[in-house]
Parts: structure tokens; C-alpha cells; sequence
């Protein structure tokens, strides 16, 4: 290459509520680019002629060319460009960890200053929303090819495998255990990451593809899996979510005003409890409140607790700010908003007031021994370290196993001794006949575009098992 | 949306409803209940199913007014549409033959009862059914009962009606007189499954209750239903609802129950209120 390439390492920052107003409502923080800005972004794109950032994205984006035609400000152009691959691009815009997905591997991230992909999707998504008419220009018809495939579950893996079958011509129909569709993008991901009308915005293009969706359906109750082949589905896609949650198993576990996190961002999200008593849903968060777990769940359950008034949040986590599983850029927000960190501490009992509240904490503190088999540091309780804290409420975030009802009612699907479903990573398949599982279900708790990742290549599969 | 065919009043803050709920009526089982939701922004409460027409498609759930979404509920007129209702959920009751077992039902258990005691008669059981009231004015269902039932026997707390007494007296005493029971179960408020299950604990016969603790999804995701049961944290919502009665910790599940009480409180005066004004426009 002769021509000399002038590199721009000026990441053009998006615009976020500011942190005092933020840290008190609902609304979302982070308010996405102007048209300059993003076009000024994709302007810094060096357009590689072998990308990395396309093998970088789990469902293959193709980010270069979108990008292309962000800087010539032809957004219908991106748009299609983004939808011929990724059916939810609102929602991967605002939650993919892009920083360890295209963007870790983008060129310029050697110079530090990766092009900012996840925003200009954002913004494409988000500039074809308010342009409706595009997107009607842009749908094409597809002939039903005689294929029916029922889909358990409408989070991500479920939302996708949808529409990329219904795109490939099959009858689809979504069975929601719920009575609103997006599963997690719903009940889990709070308002303030991912508004819940984007996430709707979504799920009705998907619907507008021709995917029935079927809400207050609980697959395992209400049908078996074994009941949908014999009753005209000719596949079926397991994307029933993470399931249930993990608690601690200490003493006191059980008081009034311990929340798993699971219910404390259901009853916040799905269920609107911060906009009680206009919902009936009450959620209890007093003045202080402990969340305990390291991950992106335990700072969207810190960042709802401050927001629904809470005076002081502590989250306290048994290893150190290395080893925790949360994204940077959620843990800087959290941190921000005024959660305060409790590293290397453990809980070790729940203790109770008169009428069988909770109303303090006993916790140990840690420090980090030898690296155990995740390879993190295992951590160790110091001895004669103990003392309390005093909290309103107490939110687990450790985590899910998977749900049982599915396995336990379907024959011949094999698990695995964690309990999840065992099935192919590069397909889907699982041990049963024209069944297939993907998402959390499959590999344990993970990120939103993992399980779309997932929900694309079942269909892909899918759709090579009856076309050959 | 599901639609009301039927509404009615059984007994003083005691309702019955019948909706169109095909698929549900289809696969469900005694002892299973569903969630329902009144309306968008309502809270999703779990109900047990008193009975249903698969052929019809219709089911039938009797439940206690005590809270504004169960007066929202008992206001539903025929024609009225409930938002979300799912269902059938948590595992059936353990129906086999066991030989001569009690039936006891309190309250909306004297409902959620029935559906037991059909299935228990159909595989050959003597079944005896035991339902109470604190007074007459409070009893529902006694010719259902009486004739689905080998022996129905009626208690009052105040003596109005039947016997006087209440439903663990009465299992005390035919213990006490050495009457051979195999088998427990009872459907009714958490204080009536715990005085039944005290009285069987000291004569060893299993003593089925089932539990409805406060709950949100219903589907084993949320954990809000956990209940202790023999040391052991189980999920009433996939775990249950039934469970064994003398493991149950009944004073973490009455105190887990009254979690909400002051929210409750709120929710229903403003309830009150709009309705007020509602009616005065």
C-alpha cells in the first residue's frame, strides 16, 4: 500500500445523562451520537482490507461496510447492511462488550483508540426507527417453504433464530413463558442500559417477518417439547434462558427483604416496580442496601437499588477488582453513580430484626490464595476478620443454573452435570432428534449477542438439516 | 387476553371465576395453579384452579379477596378480559391409592380442595373431607364436596353449623380414637395447614400442604417463593406447591408472606380512592 493512510486516534465520545441527574431516574445514560458525530466516527474507520472486527462479532457483522456507509451518510444503506446479519442491531448496539468482541480486535486499538463500532450501530439502529418508512421499503416477501419450527423462548437466541428462519421462508412461531416477549432484554437489563420500548421496536420487526409469538406459554407445562413434534413442528430451538438463581446457602438466606437479583430486576423491570403505585408490583430498598457478586448483573441490580432511592449500595465482592467478571465500562458506571465497592469481603450470615427482616450483614474478609480452575484466585477467609453490616435489603447476584423444567420433561435430552443442555457449539444440535438449544440454556449464564450468536447458527443448521 | 364467562360471590370476600383458558384446561392437573395478571400494569399473583371443562375450555379458580389485585380480580364482570393467565403451573398433587385419607379444605382451599379430592376417589381412596368456616354465612361448595367425597364433615369455629371446632380438631380427634389414616392433605391459609399438620405430626401420618408464597414469574426464575422445607431451600413454584408438611418452616413462610404489607396497604387506598372517584363522575 503506497497511499499513506492519516490515522485519527480521536474516539468521538457519545453523550451521557449526567451523573448526578442519572444516578436518580430511569432514563437511559447514555444518549447515543448526533448524525456529525457519527458520521465524524465512521470517518476514522481505515476500512482494512482483511478486517478483523467481522470475525470479532458472533454474528459476523459486517462492520467495514456499514461503517462506509455511515461516513457517506447513506444510513439506509447501513442499515440493510447491518439487518442482512444481525436482526436486533438497537439492542447489540447499547449491551455487546464490544471492547473484547470487534472492537479488541479493530486496528486501531493498537493506538488505543478502536473505532467506536458499538455506538454506530446504536446509531444506525436507532436513525431507522425514527424512519419508519425505510424499513418498510426495505422488507422483502418470502414464500413459505412448508417448514414449521417452534422456538422456546424470546430473549436474544430465540428473537434471532426467528428471524433469520422466518427470513429463510419457515413457518416460525416463539413460545414465551411471560407475558411481554424479549425474556432478559426484558426482566433483566434495566431501562437505563437498554430502554424497554427499543427492545419492543425489535422484537416487532421481528414480528413483522412473520414470527408468531405466543406470550404465557411455559414449554415443560403447557406442552412438551415431544408434544410441539408431534403437533406439526417439524424442529424445535431451546432458548428457554438462564434459569434459576444461585443463592450463598448461609444462615438467613431466606429473611424477608433478601432478593435474588433475578427478582429484584424483574420486579424493577418487567414488572415496573419503580413506578409504583402506578404498577401493583411493590420492590422494598430502604436505606441501605448490600449487593453481593462481581458481574454485570450485580451492577445493573447496584445501579436499580440507587435509582429506586437507596442511600448507600454496597457491593461486596470475596476477590478484588482484577478478578471481576463485570465489564469495565459498567463497573466505571456503577462506581460513578456512587456504589461503593466491599472487595475481597464475604457474607457469612443474614441476621434478622423482630419481625423477620434483615438487618445486618456478617462478613468476613478474604485474600487471594493460589489461581482455582477458572483461574482466578481462589479467595480465602481471614481469620477473626468478621464484622457487620448494617442493611434494608440484600440483593444475590451469583448467577443462575439452569431452569429444570425442560430437561425434566423432555426424553432422550441429554445434560450436562451442570444441568444444562448439551448441544453442539458449532450447530446447536442436542442429543435429540430435530432439537436444537442455544443460549444460556446451553452454556450457563453469558452475554446477549453469545446467544444470538447461538440462535444464528441453529437456524443456519436448521436450515441446512431440511435443504440439504 | 382472557376472557370472564362467570362471576359470582361464594361466601363473604370468597369469589369464584370462570375464564376461557383452552390450553390451560387441557393439561391441567390437581394440586397445579396458574398466574394471573388483571391487567398491564397489575402484579402476577399465583391461584390455585378449583376446577375445569376441557371440553368447554374453561377454568374455574376460587380465591380471597385480600388484596387490591384480587379486588380488581372479584370486580370482573362476564365479558371482562384478564391480561396474562398462565398456567398450568408447579407439579400435580401425588394422587395414587392410599387407602382412607383426609381431604381438609379452609378458606379458598374449600375450592382448591375439590379437584383433589375427584382424583383421589377416582383411583379407589375412601376419601374423607373435612371443611371449616369460622361461621356458617362462610361455607361454599358442601354439595360438591359432600358428593364427590365418601364422607363430608362440616366445622365451624363459632358451633353455627356442623360441628364446632375447627378442621385440625376434628383430624385430632378421629386420630385419637385410633381411626386409620393413611394420608393428609390440606388447602387452605398457611395458619389452617400448619394447625393440620401439628395435629398428624404426633401420629406420624403424612400431612400434604400447599403452599402459595408471594411470587413473580412462577416458572422457578425469580426465587421470590422460597420456602424452607426440612433445612432446605426449595422453590414452592417448581419444588411445589406441595410439600410435606411437617418439614415446612410455617414461621418463615407466614413472615415471607407479609413481606409487602405496607405497599399492599398503599396500593389498595389509592385503589380506593380512584374508585371513588370513579364512581362519583
Amino acid at each position: 500500500m503506497s497511499e499513506k493512510i492519516k490515522i485519527n486516534l480521536n474516539r468521538v465520545p457519545m453523550p451521557k445523562q449526567e451523573v448526578a441527574v442519572r444516578r436518580r431516574n430511569f432514563n437511559e445514560v447514555a444518549l447515543g451520537y448526533r448524525e456529525q458525530q457519527a458520521v465524524e466516527e465512521a470517518s476514522r474507520c481505515i476500512q482494512c482490507k482483511k478486517p478483523n472486527c467481522i470475525t470479532g462479532c458472533p454474528v459476523g457483522v459486517n462492520i467495514p461496510e456499514f461503517i462506509r456507509a455511515v461516513r457517506e451518510g447513506d444510513m439506509p444503506e447501513a442499515v440493510r447492511i447491518i439487518k442482512s446479519t444481525n436482526s436486533l442491531p438497537a439492542i447489540t448496539g447499547r449491551v455487546c462488550p464490544q471492547e473484547t468482541q470487534c472492537e479488541m480486535v479493530c486496528a486501531l486499538n493498537k493506538k488505543g483508540a478502536p473505532i467506536a463500532v458499538g455506538r454506530l450501530e446504536r446509531y444506525v439502529a436507532d436513525w431507522e426507527r425514527s424512519h419508519p418508512e425505510i424499513e418498510e421499503r426495505q422488507k422483502k416477501r418470502v414464500t413459505f417453504n412448508g417448514k414449521k419450527v417452534a422456538i422456546v423462548g424470546s430473549g436474544p437466541a430465540g428473537l434471532t433464530c426467528a428471524a433469520d428462519l422466518a427470513k429463510l421462508g419457515y413457518e416460525v412461531t416463539i413460545f414465551e413463558a411471560l407475558h411481554v416477549a424479549g425474556g432478559v432484554l426484558m426482566y433483566g437489563i434495566p431501562e437505563f442500559r437498554l430502554p424497554k420500548d427499543v427492545v419492543q421496536a425489535e422484537v416487532d420487526y421481528v414480528k413483522s417477518l412473520g414470527v408468531e409469538i405466543k406470550l404465557d406459554h411455559v414449554i415443560g407445562k403447557i406442552a412438551t417439547v415431544d408434544e410441539l413434534l408431534q403437533n406439526g413442528y417439524d424442529a424445535v430451538f431451546l432458548s428457554p434462558g438462564a434459569g434459576a438463581p444461585m443463592f450463598l446457602n448461609i444462615p438467613g438466606e431466606n429473611l424477608s427483604g433478601i432478593y435474588s437479583a433475578n427478582e429484584f430486576l424483574t420486579r424493577t423491570n418487567l414488572m415496573k416496580a419503580y413506578r409504583f403505585p402506578e404498577y401493583d408490583t411493590p420492590i422494598k430498598v430502604g436505606r441501605n442496601v448490600a449487593v453481593i457478586g462481581g458481574g454485570n448483573v450485580a451492577m445493573d441490580a447496584s445501579r436499580c437499588a440507587l435509582r429506586l432511592g437507596a442511600e448507600g449500595v454496597h457491593l461486596i465482592y470475596r476477590r478484588s477488582e482484577v478478578e471481576m467478571p463485570a465489564r469495565a465500562e459498567e463497573r466505571e458506571n456503577a462506581k460513578e453513580e456512587g456504589v461503593i465497592f466491599k472487595l475481597l469481603t464475604n457474607p457469612s450470615r443474614f441476621i434478622e430484626d423482630e419481625s423477620g427482616k434483615v438487618k445486618a450483614v456478617e462478613c468476613y474478609e478474604m485474600e487471594l490464595g493460589e489461581p482455582d480452575e477458572s483461574g482466578r484466585r481462589r479467595p480465602i477467609q481471614k481469620p477473626g476478620t468478621e464484622f457487620t453490616m448494617p442493611v434494608d435489603t440484600v440483593i444475590v447476584a451469583l448467577g443462575t443454573s439452569p431452569n429444570p423444567i425442560i430437561p425434566s420433561t423432555t426424553k432422550g435430552l441429554e445434560v450436562t452435570k451442570w444441568g444444562t443442555v448439551k448441544a453442539d457449539e458449532d450447530n446447536g444440535r442436542t442429543s435429540k432428534g430435530r432439537v436444537w438449544c442455544g443460549g444460556d440454556m446451553a452454556t450457563g449464564a453469558a452475554t446477549v449477542i453469545s446467544a444470538m450468536g447461538a440462535g444464528k447458527r441453529a437456524a443456519a443448521d436448521i436450515n441446512t438439516y431440511f435443504e440439504g | 387476553m382472557y376472557r370472564v364467562v362467570a362471576s359470582e360471590d361464594l361466601a363473604p370476600n370468597v369469589h369464584l371465576l370462570k375464564v376461557e383458558a383452552p390450553t390451560v384446561a387441557r393439561k391441567i392437573q390437581p394440586g397445579q395453579f396458574v398466574i394471573v395478571m388483571v391487567d398491564e400494569k397489575g402484579e402476577r399473583i399465583p391461584l390455585t384452579i378449583s376446577d375445569w371443562d376441557e371440553s368447554e375450555g374453561i377454568i374455574t379458580i376460587v380465591f380471597l379477596e385480600v388484596g387490591m389485585t384480587t379486588y380488581k380480580l372479584a370486580q370482573l364482570k362476564p365479558g371482562a378480559h384478564i391480561f396474562s393467565l398462565v398456567g398450568p403451573l408447579g407439579l400435580p398433587t401425588r394422587i395414587e391409592k392410599f387407602g382412607t385419607v383426609i381431604c381438609a379444605g379452609g378458606c379458598y382451599g374449600i375450592g382448591a380442595i375439590l379437584p383433589v379430592v375427584r382424583a383421589l376417589k377416582k383411583v379407589g381412596n375412601e376419601v374423607i373431607s373435612i371443611i371449616e368456616a369460622r361461621s356458617k354465612f362462610l361455607l361454599f361448595w358442601e354439595e360438591p364436596l359432600r358428593q364427590a367425597s365418601d364422607k363430608l364433615i362440616v366445622t365451624t369455629g363459632d358451633g353455627s353449623y356442623g360441628r364446632k371446632g375447627w378442621v385440625n380438631d376434628v383430624i385430632k380427634g378421629m386420630l385419637e380414637q385410633g381411626q386409620r389414616i393413611e394420608r393428609v392433605f390440606a388447602r387452605g391459609c398457611p395458619f389452617m395447614m400448619m394447625l393440620c399438620s401439628e395435629a398428624t405430626r404426633l401420629y406420624g401420618v403424612n400431612t400434604i400442604v400447599s403452599l402459595s408464597p408471594i411470587m413473580v414469574d412462577g416458572t422457578g426464575m425469580c426465587g421470590c417463593c422460597r420456602v424452607s422445607v426440612g433445612g432446605e431451600t426449595k422453590f414452592a413454584c417448581v419444588d411445589g406447591p406441595d410439600f410435606e408438611g411437617h418439614k415446612v418452616d410455617w414461621d418463615l413462610l407466614m413472615k415471607r408472606q407479609r413481606a409487602y404489607l405496607e405497599e399492599e396497604k398503599k396500593s389498595l387506598e389509592l385503589w380506593e380512592t380512584d374508585a371513588l372517584r370513579n364512581q362519583s363522575e
